[in-house]
C-alpha cells in the first residue's frame, strides 16, 4: 500500500499566498506532475519489456493485465467485486471514525478514562490484529459483516491513538485562554481542543485508510471467496496471473486515491495548520 | 469615573508550589504576603527580577492559579476563578489560529453567550479601536506579531471586563512594533479609561505607562516598594515622555532598587538592565 502523499500535492495552497508566490508555485506542481507521470510511463514500459520475456506462470506485464482487465470488466466479474469490497470498505472505515474520533477526544482528555482504557488502546494498536480473524470468522461468520468488522478493527486504533495524542499537544496556554474567557468544559472541548485535534486525526485517518485496504483484502482472502480479494484467490488457484494483478492495482490506485482524498480533506479542514501553510 | 475608588486589592497573597527534586518532595514558598490595590482606571506595573512571581500574581488575580493564603477582591467582591470582570491579554497573543482575526476577537463574545449580530458588531467596534479592522479576515498566521497583540487585546476588551491584565504583552516583541503598542495601550486606556495592571521586566515600559510601579523582589516573592510615576495623562507624547526629568529618575531608581536591595544575593539577569539612563 503507498500511502506516502506524493510531494507534487503539497504546492496547491497557493491560494493563501501572496499572487506571485501562488503563480510560482503552481508552476512548480504542475512541473512535479509532468516528472511523475513520465515515471509512471518509464516503469510501465520497462514492466511491458521484461515482464513479457518472462514465464507468464510467475509474471505479469501490463498489456496482458489491461486485456485480463477488459475480460472481467466486461463480463461483470469485476463491477461486482469491487461492489462486494466496497461496500463493507465503506461502512467499516465510517464507523472507525464514527467511534475512534469520539473515543481518541475523551481519553486524550480525561486523565481517568486514559488511565482506564488507554492500555487497551496501545495494545490494540500495537498487536497484529490479523491474528484475530479467524476468531472473527468464529463470531460473525463468513459474510458482509466479517468484513465489516475486520476492516473496523483494523482501521479504529490509529484514528484514536492519533486523535488522543493529538488532544495531549493542545498547548495548555490554548485551553487556558479558555479558561480565562469562563469557557465551559464543553465550550473547550469544542472550541479549542476538537480544532486544535483536526490535523492528528488527519493523521489518524491517512494511517487508517491504510489499514482499512489491508483488512478489506485480508477479510476477502479468509472468508467468503468474493470481492476484490477474491479475484485474487481465484486466479492465483487458476495460476491466472495476468488476472490476479488487475485487483492488485485497482486496490492500490484506491489506496492512493483515498490517501490523497485525506490530505485535500486536511487542507479544507485545517488550512491554518503549519503542515498545510509550511510555517 | 471615580479615580480614588478601589477597583483591585490583593490582601496577603501567598503561593506554596510543590515541587519533587532529587526524589523529595519540598515547598518552594513563591509568593509571600503580596499586598496591593488598584484604583480604577489606574494603571499598575508588576515588575521585578525573574522569579519574583510577578507572573504568578497576575495568574491569581485572573483566577488562573489559587493563591495558598489571602484573598483578590475586585469591586469588593472576592474571585477565586475566572470572571468577566477580568480580560487577560497572554504573552504570546494565544490566538486560536483556526480562526481569523475577527472570530478571535469573537471568542471571548461566543463564551459569553452574546447573540452573534451583536457580536459581530461589538467585534469590529474592538477591531478599530486596536486598529486592526482592515486584517480582521486574516487568520494568525498571516498576521504579524504586533498584530496579533492587538488581536490579543481586542478579544480582551471586548468581552468589556472591569480589569485589563496583561502577561508582558509586548514582551516578545521587537522594539519598534513594542514602542508603537505601548503608544497604542496609552491611546486605549485613554478613551476606555481601563483599570489595567500587567507584567514587565522593561523598566521603560513600566515607568511610561504605570501610574504607580509594584517592584518586587524575589526569594520569596513580595512586594518590595510601590513607586507612584508621577508623570501626567493624557500621555500622547512617548518621546518627549522619555526624555522628561520623572521617567529617568524614576526609571533609575527602580533600576537601582531591582539590582542593588531586593535580591537576596540572587542574580539580577531578569531585569533589563542593560539600558541605564546615561542622563542620570
Amino acid at each position: 500500500m503507498a500511502t506516502n502523499p506524493s510531494k507534487s500535492e503539497a504546492p496547491s495552497v497557493g491560494e493563501e499566498l501572496g499572487e506571485t508566490e501562488g503563480r510560482t508555485l503552481s508552476l512548480r506542481s504542475i512541473r512535479s506532475g509532468y516528472i511523475t507521470i513520465i515515471s509512471t510511463v518509464i516503469i510501465l514500459a520497462l514492466w511491458e519489456l521484461f515482464g513479457s520475456q518472462i514465464d507468464p506462470l510467475f509474471a505479469s506485464y501490463p498489456t496482458a493485465v489491461a486485456k485480463a482487465g477488459w475480460k472481467i470488466l466486461a463480463n461483470g466479474t469485476l463491477v461486482d467485486a469491487f461492489i462486494a469490497s466496497i461496500q463493507p470498505f465503506i461502512l467499516g472505515f465510517a464507523l472507525a471514525i464514527v467511534v475512534g474520533i469520539p473515543i481518541g477526544l475523551l481519553i486524550g482528555r480525561y486523565r481517568i478514562l486514559e488511565a482506564a482504557f488507554g492500555v487497551y488502546v496501545t495494545a490494540g494498536y500495537a498487536t497484529p490484529l490479523v491474528a484475530l480473524v479467524p476468531l472473527f470468522v468464529l463470531w460473525f461468520g463468513l459474510g458482509f459483516k466479517v468484513k465489516v468488522v475486520i476492516i473496523f478493527v483494523l482501521s479504529v486504533f490509529p484514528i484514536i491513538i492519533n486523535t488522543w495524542a493529538g488532544v495531549q499537544s493542545v498547548s495548555r496556554t490554548l485551553i487556558e485562554v479558555g479558561t480565562a474567557f469562563v469557557a465551559s468544559q464543553y465550550q473547550i472541548m469544542r472550541k479549542i481542543v476538537i480544532p486544535a485535534t483536526i490535523p492528528h486525526m488527519m493523521t489518524g485517518l491517512r494511517l487508517g485508510v491504510g489499514r482499512a485496504v489491508i483488512g478489506m483484502v485480508i477479510a476477502e482472502f479468509f472468508t467468503a471467496v468474493g470481492g476484490l480479494g477474491g479475484i485474487i484467490t481465484n486466479a492465483g488457484n487458476r495460476f491466472d496471473t495476468a488476472t490476479m494483478f488487475v485487483p492488485i492495482i485497482i486496490i492500490m490506485v484506491l489506496g492512493v486515491g483515498l490517501t490523497a482524498l485525506v490530505g485535500v480533506l486536511e487542507r479544507k479542514a485545517a488550512p491554518w495548520h503549519r503542515s498545510v501553510t509550511g510555517r | 469615573m471615580d479615580r480614588t475608588k478601589e477597583k483591585v486589592r490583593l490582601e496577603g497573597i501567598s503561593k506554596d508550589f510543590f515541587v519533587r527534586e532529587d526524589g523529595k518532595d519540598h515547598t518552594v514558598h513563591a509568593l509571600d504576603r503580596v499586598s496591593f490595590s488598584v484604583r480604577e482606571g489606574e494603571i499598575v506595573a508588576l515588575t521585578g527580577v525573574s522569579g519574583c512571581g510577578k507572573t504568578t500574581t497576575l495568574r491569581i488575580i485572573m483566577g488562573l492559579e489559587s493563591a495558598s493564603a489571602g484573598s483578590v477582591e475586585v469591586d469588593g467582591r472576592r474571585v477565586t476563578k475566572p470572571g468577566y470582570d477580568r480580560g487577560m491579554v497572554f504573552q504570546h497573543a494565544e490566538l486560536l489560529p483556526w480562526r481569523t482575526a475577527l472570530g478571535n476577537v469573537e471568542f471571548g463574545l461566543e463564551v459569553k453567550g452574546v447573540a452573534s449580530k451583536e457580536r459581530r458588531e461589538k467585534a469590529i467596534q474592538y477591531l478599530n479601536l486596536v486598529e486592526l479592522e482592515d486584517s480582521r479576515n486574516r487568520r494568525p498566521d498571516q498576521l504579524s506579531g504586533g498584530m496579533k497583540q492587538r488581536a490579543g487585546m481586542a478579544r480582551a476588551l471586548a468581552i468589556e471586563p472591569e480589569v485589563l491584565l496583561m502577561d508582558e504583552p509586548f514582551g516578545a516583541l521587537d522594539a519598534q512594533t513594542r514602542e508603537s503598542l505601548q503608544g497604542e495601550l496609552l491611546k486605549i486606556h485613554e478613551k476606555t479609561r481601563k483599570t489595567i495592571i500587567f507584567v514587565s521586566h522593561d523598566l521603560d515600559e513600566a515607568v511610561l505607562l504605570a501610574d504607580r510601579v509594584v517592584v518586587m523582589a524575589s526569594n520569596p516573592g513580595r512586594v518590595h516598594e510601590i513607586v507612584d510615576i508621577n508623570i501626567p495623562r493624557p500621555r500622547l507624547d512617548p518621546i518627549a515622555i522619555r526624555g522628561s526629568d520623572e521617567f529617568t529618575q524614576k526609571r533609575y531608581y527602580i533600576w537601582k532598587t531591582l539590582t542593588a536591595d531586593t535580591t537576596n544575593g540572587a542574580k539580577t539577569s531578569g531585569v533589563d538592565a542593560a539600558k541605564t539612563p546615561t542622563e542620570a
